[in-house]
């Protein structure tokens, strides 16, 4: 089965060319919702085979390249197109082809009756092509395909409904962001990839890993090959400085929120660093880096998750703050942990905004959460599945994301310091408030909504896969059940994926001298922390309003700082876009281009028109006068003549 | 025994054809364009037997012809192909059929004079990359400028003899140079053969001989007359002011072929006969190419009218190819010549497109577009892929070139920073920019001007057309060894011309 794995590459390029190309023609939803999710499901299952087949190699054997064909050669460089199977491409392909089945088949209920049905199918099998060349390559190179056709994809879905308005601007303004947001990103990823041909001469994985531990390179090329790479990541993974464009991304439909912008090609950032561990474990100042930005981006995005109204801006801060917990673990070295977020995260964040995308779909486009209230009696399975995701992504045991956070919290400490668990428990706080303001606002509480709308329970194609993830979302936990409760069964989970952090691991050399008990008594403090956190947002937003009305006006100033998102898009606009705008135009167009270059060169011609229209003055064409000249010539030349002599 | 003549063959199909063109009525405007579309085919024919008839591996000069023209000064006439020639001759005999069937049913004024003229001007471009022999390379240089100056001056827009006269005086002034600097060399070789020579191949062993402060000189009269046709960074000006009045099918061989000659001319002139120069001046030439990458990009991105932020962004595309050329490492070298088909198709498709809608609704200026997603759906995914191409979307043709390029000049031993590759990899960014924005504001949005309601969608021509060059957007992005195979051993030969006079040290 690992030697069709490019099967999974290949059918969802074919579902796309199919639908892409003869989607109009087809008019039939049914078919084209077939083809595009029926691809998806294969693949699946094909990566599915993989993984068992896998599972039962030795450990030493886990790893199978399949080599395509050569894809650029020039000179001494020379780069494949080859997928390699191994224990973390295999994690992340069940997870991208697993949800992202489950989400194309949500897409069938949800895009119903659209007129872009067909494109819709075309695209999202496009991204699951992209994605999964990001996550099999064997080569930095043949990743970055995915990773900018990701981007691409992303690009296309956010735009997809392109001639709307989204708050102060379009949809296409809004994807538009996001690429070139992105692009950023993959600048410095460029760079990380030149340097990383330049010191071990090849792009492929395995060679420059392997070189990584055993040749001496000088720390400072390892710093900036981290570093480059991590600005990449911070693009994808929407990470500070270059969040901005995940927020936005919203403005796409909602399954494409789901697949792309929190479960699957968000976290490509998370599993492209976990994937060079190696080179981020040759560079302990950059891990740092690494960790800071985590913690600092999940604490930040958390609290302006507390007070956006629309259920899936929340959603989304959300997501970015989940992000920076993932790159916390990265940064402390857990990475592990930080795949693990990334598998419960999928499940319960697409859960999150499956749920949200029923609850819009039933409340006819209404995204504003002020404007629900009392769902749960008209879409009972949306109710009870937001809410054990809910659950999950609040840290409640022994839901799935219990689990995940609790050891990226234990090893910040463990593996870093007081500090990054300190941030990171209160974001947890922050969590579990915001997503039970969530809850409380949308499906409790009074109706706040017109009579006018008329809530209803999607179809089943729609809560099907609802269960499906509320299932995942409550369970998937279990295959990483830290040593403390499993005993000498020990992580299932990070003993599958030890051999590939291994070599980065044993350069890192953290050995815990923490004891069970430390881990205990924080693991205690942070679940009643949690616990009071969701109490305290079911208070105040069912039964006594006052605390928070009274909070943002005591601190209204701090209230509209996080309304409007610290003014972060505002700040760029003021000192980035606009200047390079107008610097463009004002500067380097009207002035450079037209005045100086061009005005020199025009200017040349018309001087030398000017020299010559005045010299064509002399011939008049009157003969007595070039007579008179001739003989003031011949006047002079004599007195030259007699004064030389 | 036809094969012994290819290449003179490849002249004269197009040559004979227009002159034959002059031979029919002129109110036959039918039968010109099939005839001329006929001959152009056929052209692109003979070079594909040349291609498959060129042995990549053994690389250097092959099908030479060589006769002598004027015999007292050794001029002659000499031909020869090696790799790097013979993709930019592939992409000269694809590009011309396509754009005399994009002219179609836009050109009738004049269709036989047209096509005589776009005949005429292939076998100047053609000549220019097959000659051997400086002077008769000299002849093709400035031979091309008469038909394009013609197309400009004849069928382009409102300030059409603003930009076509403007365009001559410009290349041609660069040329007068390189035109003092063929014969000093003619005359300074005489030194060593004992005759005036004008033959390439006898050249590239004297040129490194010439005193270092005078190949300087020698160089920089070469090159100017190169960069003005590239055009790099300031000596682009004429660039928009030509692409903007000339007709669709001027702007895409303009593009698409012309500012090639001015690379090919650094490839094949300047580094090897001066390599000593060439290594001097590599550090100063990279910082222009440098400068055109970004600077073209952030002027292309204010532009207002299509055609020119298309016209800008050649000016930072051809700043690539210009720097991966003066990196001077293999990676970087091929990376150059494949970027220059690259900038060929992807920048023709998109004048070809812009031609599209300027055919339809005759303005070119972005604001007057806009929506028009929904009206024209088959244009919309055309415009968006040649787009990705320029911007340099892995997969599609133009990321392969721009790695190449980037990757190379990173390590560079001759510019020996990692800030050349650094700047210009910004330049991926900003592609991302100008040509999104310009998307955004034709394809996207709401209908504000009510007069693309009427716009009809691509016809089965223009289709046709698009989907030739896009076969090779995707080949080129997907599988780049066909045509990195060909070039590999001339661009390696190119390199080693240069580094091993570096190596040996000055004589």
């Amino acid at each position: 089965m690992a030697q069709l794995i490019y099967l999974t590459t290949l059918l969802p390029l074919v579902g796309f060319l199919i639908n892409g190309l003869l989607g109009k023609k087809i008019k039939n939803e049914k078919i084209i919702g077939i083809i595009g999710s029926g691809t998806i499901g294969i693949s699946f299952l094909i990566v599915l085979g993989a993984f068992f087949q896998t599972l039962a190699l030795p450990v030493d054997q886990r790893q199978t390249i399949v080599h395509l064909f050569t894809w650029i050669q020039a000179g001494n460089f020379q780069v494949d197109a080859a997928y390699q199977v191994d224990q973390l491409s295999l994690v992340m392909a069940l997870i991208v082809t697993g949800v992202g089945f489950i989400i194309h088949v949500y897409s069938i209920g949800y895009m119903h009756g659209d007129k872009g049905f067909g494109r819709f199918f075309a695209y999202l099998n496009l991204f699951i092509f992209a994605m999964m060349n990001l996550i099999l390559a064997d080569n930095f190179l043949l990743m970055f395909l995915g990773w900018e056709g990701v981007g691409l994809c992303s690009y296309l879905l956010i735009g997809f409904w392109y001639d709307r308005k989204f708050e102060k601007s379009t949809t296409s303004d809004a994807a538009k962001k996001a690429f070139i947001v992105n692009r950023i990103g993959d600048f410095g990823f460029l760079l990380g990839m030149f340097l990383i041909y330049l010191t071990f001469g090849s792009l492929n994985f395995n060679d420059v890993f392997t070189r990584a531990a055993s040749l001496n390179i000088p720390q400072y090329v390892f710093n900036f090959i981290a570093l480059f790479l991590f600005i990449g990541a911070t693009g994808k993974s929407a990470q500070i400085p270059l969040y901005i464009w995940l927020p936005d991304a919203m403005a796409g439909p909602t399954p494409v929120s789901a697949l792309i912008h929190a479960a699957t090609m968000v976290t490509a950032g998370v599993y492209m660093v976990a994937r060079c561990s190696i080179l981020y474990a040759s560079a302990p100042a950059i891990m740092t880096v690494v960790a800071v930005i985590g913690v600092l981006t999940a604490f930040f995005a958390a609290t302006i998750g507390l007070v956006q109204n629309d259920i899936k801006k929340v959603l989304a801060y959300s997501t970015v703050s989940q992000l920076g917990y993932m790159f916390l673990a990265l940064g402390v070295g857990a990475f592990t942990s930080g795949i693990f977020h990334v598998m419960t995260h999928a499940f319960f964040k697409a859960l999150l905004f499956l749920g949200a995308g029923s609850v819009i779909h039933g409340m006819h486009d209404e995204q504003n959460i002020q404007n629900y209230g009392g769902l749960k009696k008209y879409m009972p399975k949306t109710y009870i599945t937001f809410l054990i995701a809910s659950l999950a992504i609040s840290g409640i045991p022994p839901l799935s994301g219990y689990f995940s956070k609790d050891e990226i919290l234990w090893y910040s400490f463990a593996n870093g310091n007081f500090f990054y668990w300190l941030i990171g428990a209160v974001t947890a706080l922050l969590t579990a408030f915001y997503m039970f303001r969530l809850v409380s606002l949308t499906f409790e509480g009074k109706e706040r909504f017109g009579h006018d709308k008329h809530p209803h329970e999607s179809p089943s194609v729609m809560t099907i896969p609802l269960i499906i993830l509320a299932v995942l979302s409550a369970v998937g936990g279990f295959i990483g059940i830290p040593e403390l409760f499993s005993g000498d069964h020990g992580n299932q989970f990070e003993n599958w994926l030890e051999p590939i952090f291994k070599p980065a691991q044993a350069r890192l050399a953290i050995y815990g001298v923490h004891s069970n008990a430390e881990e205990i008594i924080l693991m205690i403090v942070t679940l009643a922390g949690v616990i009071g956190s969701i109490y305290a947002a079911r208070y105040i937003y069912l039964k006594n309003n006052k605390p928070a009305e009274n909070l943002s006006k005591k601190f209204k100033g701090v209230y509209n700082l996080l309304l409007n998102k610290y003014f972060v898009d505002e700040a760029y606009d003021a000192v980035v876009v606009n200047p390079l705008v107008k610097g463009s135009d004002k500067v380097l167009w009207s002035f450079a281009d037209v005045k100086i270059i061009d005005g020199l060169i025009n200017g040349v011609a018309g001087l030398i028109e000017k020299i010559s229209g005045s010299i064509r003055k002399i011939q008049t064409g009157v003969a007595q006068f070039y007579a008179l000249i001739m003989m003031l010539g011949i006047v002079a030349a004599l007195f030259w003549i007699i004064l030389s002599l | 025994m036809l094969y012994n003549y290819l290449i003179s063959f490849l002249l004269a199909v197009p040559l004979v054809g227009a002159l034959l063109i002059l031979l029919i009525k002129k109110d036959k405007d039918d039968l010109v364009r099939y005839f001329g579309l006929f001959i152009s085919v056929a052209a692109f024919v003979v070079s594909l037997i040349i291609y498959f008839g060129y042995d990549a591996a053994r690389g250097g000069f092959q099908l030479n012809e060589k006769y002598m023209w004027i015999s007292n000064l050794h001029i002659s006439y000499s031909v020869g192909i090696d790799g790097i020639s013979l993709l930019l001759v592939l992409l000269t005999t694809f590009l011309t059929p396509l754009t005399l069937l994009s002219s179609w049913k836009s050109i009738t004024k004049n269709v036989k004079g047209f096509t005589f003229f776009m005949l005429l001007l292939e076998v100047g471009m053609l000549g220019v990359f097959v000659s051997l022999d400086l002077f008769l390379f000299y002849i093709f240089w400035e031979a091309m400028l008469i038909p394009m100056y013609f197309i400009i001056g004849i069928w382009g827009g409102p300030r059409r003899v603003y930009a076509s006269v403007k365009f001559f005086l410009f290349t041609m002034f660069g040329s007068l140079l390189m035109l003092v600097a063929i014969i000093w060399i003619g005359v300074y070789a005489s030194g060593t053969l004992g005759h005036f020579s004008s033959d390439l191949i006898e050249l590239y062993g004297i040129g490194p001989t010439i005193q270092y402060n005078i190949q300087l000189w020698m160089f920089l009269a070469f090159a100017l007359s190169f960069a003005i046709k590239v055009p790099i960074f300031p000596l682009h000006t004429w660039l928009p002011d030509a692409h903007v009045e000339a007709p669709t099918a001027g702007s895409v061989i303009l593009a698409g072929v012309l500012l090639k000659m001015g690379t090919y001319g650094l490839l094949r002139f300047c580094l090897p006969l001066f390599p000593q120069a060439a290594l001097y001046f590599a550090p100063y030439i990279s910082v222009l190419a440098i400068i055109g990458i970004i600077y073209g990009a952030l002027v292309a991105m204010v532009q207002k009218d299509m055609k020119k932020l298309v016209a800008y962004s050649s000016v930072a595309h051809l700043g690539f190819v210009v720097l991966g050329i003066f990196a001077l490492t293999q990676e970087s070298m091929q990376g150059a010549v494949i970027q220059m088909v690259n900038h060929g198709l992807s920048t023709g498709a998109l004048f070809l497109l812009v031609g599209v809608v300027y055919d339809r609704m005759h303005t070119r200026l972005i604001a007057e577009y806009g929506g028009i997603a929904k009206i024209v759906p088959v244009f919309a995914v055309f415009l968006m892929i040649a787009s990705l191409s320029s911007i340099g979307l892995p997969g599609l043709n133009g990321f392969v070139g721009e790695f190449l390029i980037l990757l190379g000049t990173f390590k560079s031993p001759v510019l020996d920073s990692w800030w050349y590759a650094g700047f210009a990899a910004s330049g991926v960014i900003f592609a991302a920019v100008y040509l999104l924005w310009m998307y955004q504001r034709v394809v996207f949005g709401e209908v504000k001007n009510p007069k693309v309601n009427e716009l009809k969608d691509m016809n089965k021509r223009e289709v046709f057309i698009l989907s030739a060059i896009f076969v090779f957007v995707i080949w080129i992005g997907v599988y780049p060894s066909t045509f990195l195979k060909v070039s590999e051993s001339s661009t390696q030969k190119v390199i080693e011309q240069v580094l091993n006079i570096q190596n040996n040290g000055a004589k």
